[in-house]
């Protein structure tokens, strides 16, 4: 099978997005604290969900290799919220 | 079919290995999915004793230990970079701050969890009899989850111990760190799903 | 079409480090399958062992031959040797292994020693699932399901049966993963998607869902373990837990793992049809389209097993709704091998046997699956005998037949000698007469009200009992007769040659057996696999 190439991401970029990743935890650390209703696990999980997707695009490389990896990856997290989705409606409407 | 003849060496698929590991890894996420849904479904169930619940953790253990993760996950990475540019020394730098960074890790969840059996906040303890049922679900859930992430974290700090003796061993190299890059997916997994038990465990409150 | 290949080194994959201990630890793709083989023929052995001492004992009403405990302990290891060790493992693990990586034409899978972990796995699994019978407070009495709260609070051997499934679902996950990673990367050269086998096809589409499902039973199970030793109520509403949440985690994978079991059957089917018809295929894409359909589809219909626990009433009909879903690519792939089969010459043999029959007797497990998917019907039919013969339909008489198709139609390739025709084809009929005189008149037994998992039943019901009881005889010895026709025909049958049916996909150009490299040099492919001309 043929090498692919494989793209070497700077050390630089590592510790932006390390530094990126610190800010977030500081937000949502800090909103907790803020009375926000309803909301407050919305944003928790909305500011997760913005963690994720960094780590799995640049610590776990997804941005950078072959977009099949990112379309599985894709697919399973679309059948898991479908899963809760559907779970949901049963114990929302009973 | 017609079948002609095309030579066929041995080869060493990189890509076929990665691949392997993502899908190992789609079963770890299911695995905690199923964890995720329990904690999902009792948690709209019972909103005021989940809140409850979460405001009985220690705020400070749980960011101390995100920030641990985050910045093992972030040396981790970096050591797959310099292995690349065949900086040896670096990435096996690297790697001995992951390894600590898991020790540090496991030394808070230690204390946490301790002092939680010490007030007898544990099923079967005394404390933990008086909470109300629902209460007592949000903890079970609390030390399951918990606890599997934190076999997960025992098991990736191995895997990378393993990739530190491949380095210098020589093995691992430049061009054939297809074990080092999977140890590092596996170490970030263990890192994402952190990500989502933090906020659901501390700080919905 | 290759030419028929001499060279020295060349040697069947049986003669090359022979001997017991070289076999359990050889990574070669078909010995693993053998060994699957061998060990998944035992366990269904006794599985039917088993399903033929419960229609013994429900001859007549009342006791017969054992008491009530026992016979739920029977039902319950029936079930599961059933689903875990013969069902959900059965074509993928055995002609999976052995053929997916000729058909595609590659020396072996893409992680060799995965796949004999995974066997290992299964054999420690299914020692586990056997250990119940002797050891412990008596067999599980719980069903296969393991519902809670029941499974919680009995005193038989409950821990250890669900430990076994957990074990055996890791074994599966890890064959899945393995199948995808091979079916991605070492398709041969000229192979492209659209070109592969549709039993690869099939084979991919079950991977996935083995690998996305199975994680969920595997959590779900250590919960009741967890619950088991500590007491700690996830699931007994008395400690604020809830026991409908069980049956949803069940359900997300046991759902979709009824498509683990039938969807290789069907590649199975779409390999034998064209060769025996002499006819390209049918519709070779939407077949192939609709395994992952099925596949999709499959994983958000779970809850039309829950329609009488208590769900709410919109859910009910949402999943309701969805589960007719999954008739639309079922039936794409019935119409599409019926038309395969018009105005082909059909030889009719024995794998072509099964595989009729497979159509037949599918065709009425999915036709009565509908009346349980409608809401109102599934109500009043719900636990009754009609659901026991309907998935027996489908499952025995579906993927079951279609193993025994599966096995007489590559016999010649894995044991390189001919299968008596004769004798398989009484064989045959033996076990597709007997199949329906077991199954069928429970349907109407259902549909009159006996329900089911019960040792006892009411008199009227007798007549069906007696004629289900005389079919599963007639379906054993067939059976037998299957086995000692396959056993003589592995020994003395006439030898055969690399491609005795003149087939045109990839593993049928090479050795009958095959040699230990598959191939003498990787075939490059530059047709589809059905492209007959005669």
């Amino acid at each position: 099978m043929e090498h692919e190439k494989h793209h070497i991401v700077s050390y630089t970029s590592h510790l932006w997005i390390w530094v990126i990743l610190l800010v977030f935890t500081v937000i949502t650390v800090g909103v907790a604290e803020i009375d926000l209703q309803k909301l407050t696990v919305v944003v928790a999980l909305a500011v997760a969900t913005v963690k994720a997707v960094i780590v799995g695009a640049y610590f776990m490389h997804l941005k950078f290799d072959n977009k099949m990896l990112t379309i599985m990856a894709s697919l399973v997290l679309l059948i898991f919220t479908v899963f809760l989705t559907i779970t949901l409606i049963d114990y929302a409407l009973r | 079919m017609s079948a002609t003849t095309a030579i066929h060496d041995e080869h060493r698929d990189d890509f076929g290995a990665k691949m392997g590991m993502w899908l190992f890894l789609f079963t770890e996420l299911l695995l905690f999915g199923g964890l995720f849904l329990v904690y999902t479904i009792y948690r709209f169930l019972n909103p005021e004793d989940f809140a409850h619940g979460g405001h009985e953790l220690n705020l400070f253990v749980g960011t101390v230990n995100t920030v641990v993760l985050l910045t093992s996950s972030m040396t981790v990475a970096v050591s797959i970079s310099a292995i690349q540019k065949g900086n040896k020394k670096l990435a096996l730098s690297m790697l001995w701050v992951t390894i600590a960074a898991a020790l540090v890790f496991m030394v808070n969840k230690y204390f946490e969890w301790g002092h939680k059996f010490e007030i007898g906040l544990y099923p079967g303890g005394d404390l933990f009899a008086t909470l109300p049922p629902a209460e007592r679900l949000f903890f079970l859930l609390y030390y399951f989850m918990t606890g599997l992430h934190g076999l997960h974290v025992i098991i990736g700090a191995i895997l990378i111990l393993f990739v530190i003796r491949e380095i210098n061993k020589g093995i691992i190299q430049h061009d054939n760190f297809a074990f080092h890059e999977n140890a590092g997916l596996y170490w970030h997994l263990v890192d994402l799903i952190w990500i989502y038990l933090f906020p659901l465990m501390y700080l919905i409150h | 079409m290759s030419e028929s290949i001499t060279s020295v080194q060349h040697q069947s994959f049986y003669n090359v480090r022979p001997g017991f201990i070289n076999w359990i630890t050889s990574t070669d793709h078909k010995r693993i399958g053998l060994l699957y083989f061998y060990s998944i023929s035992i366990f269904f052995f006794v599985g039917v062992v088993l399903g033929v001492l419960m229609r013994l004992e429900l001859l007549n009403p009342g006791k017969d031959i054992m008491e009530a405990q026992t016979y739920n302990g029977i039902f319950t290891l029936h079930g599961v040797i059933m689903i875990f060790l013969f069902i959900i493992p059965g074509v993928p693990a055995v002609f999976g292994n052995f053929v997916m990586p000729l058909i595609i034409g590659a020396k072996d899978v893409s992680f060799p020693r995965i796949n004999l972990l995974s066997w290992y796995l299964y054999v420690i699994g299914a020692l586990f699932a056997l250990s119940t019978l002797v050891f412990g407070d008596g067999i599980p009495d719980t069903g296969w399901t393991f519902y809670a709260p029941y499974s919680v609070k009995t005193g038989t051997n409950v821990t250890l049966a669900v430990l076994a499934a957990f074990i055996l679902g890791f074994s599966s996950i890890l064959t899945g993963l393995n199948f995808i990673v091979t079916i991605h990367r070492l398709r041969a050269p000229g192979m492209t998607w659209f070109k592969m086998p549709l039993f690869a096809w099939s084979l991919y589409a079950t991977a996935w869902i083995q690998l996305l499902a199975t994680p969920v039973i595997g959590i779900t199970l250590l919960m009741i373990v967890a619950e088991r030793t500590l007491g700690i109520g996830l699931f007994d509403p008395a400690l604020g837990g809830d026991p409908i949440l069980y049956q949803h985690l069940f359900w997300i994978y046991s759902h979709p793992a009824v498509y683990i079991m039938v969807l290789p059957a069907m590649g199975v089917v779409s390999e034998i049809i064209p060769v025996f018809s002499r006819r390209r295929i049918y519709g070779y894409k939407a077949i192939a389209f609709s395994s992952l359909a099925i596949a999709f589809v499959g994983y958000f219909v779970w809850g039309h097993h829950m329609f009488t626990s208590g769900m709410s009433g919109p859910a009910r009909i949402i999943f309701s709704i969805l589960t007719f879903l999954v008739a639309i690519p079922s039936g794409v792939k019935i119409f599409n091998w019926v038309a395969t089969l018009y105005k082909g010459s059909i030889t009719i043999n024995p794998p072509m046997l099964y595989i009729l029959a497979f159509i037949f007797q599918f065709m009425i497990g999915g036709l009565t699956g509908l009346v349980l998917g409608a809401l109102a019907t599934d109500v009043h039919v719900h636990d009754t005998y009609f659901v026991v013969a309907h998935f027996h339909y489908v499952m025995f008489g579906g993927t079951g037949f279609a193993f025994f198709g599966a096995l007489h139609y590559w016999f010649p390739k894995i044991w390189g000698r001919m299968v008596n025709q004769k004798k398989a084809t009484i064989a045959f009929y033996f076990m597709f007469v007997g199949f329906n005189t077991l199954y069928f008149p429970l349907f109407i037994a259902g549909m009159a009200g006996m329900p089911r998992r019960y040792y006892d039943y009411l008199p009227q019901f007798h007549n069906y009992n007696i004629i289900s009881t005389v079919g599963s005889w007639i379906l054993f010895v067939g059976f037998l007769f299957m086995i000692y026709n396959l056993l003589q025909s592995a020994r003395n049958g006439e030898k055969a040659s690399g491609n005795p049916y003149r087939a045109l996909s990839l593993e049928w150009q090479t050795d009958s057996p095959p040699t230990v490299e598959n191939f003498d040099k990787i075939p490059v492919v530059t047709e589809g696999p059905y492209e007959y001309k005669d």
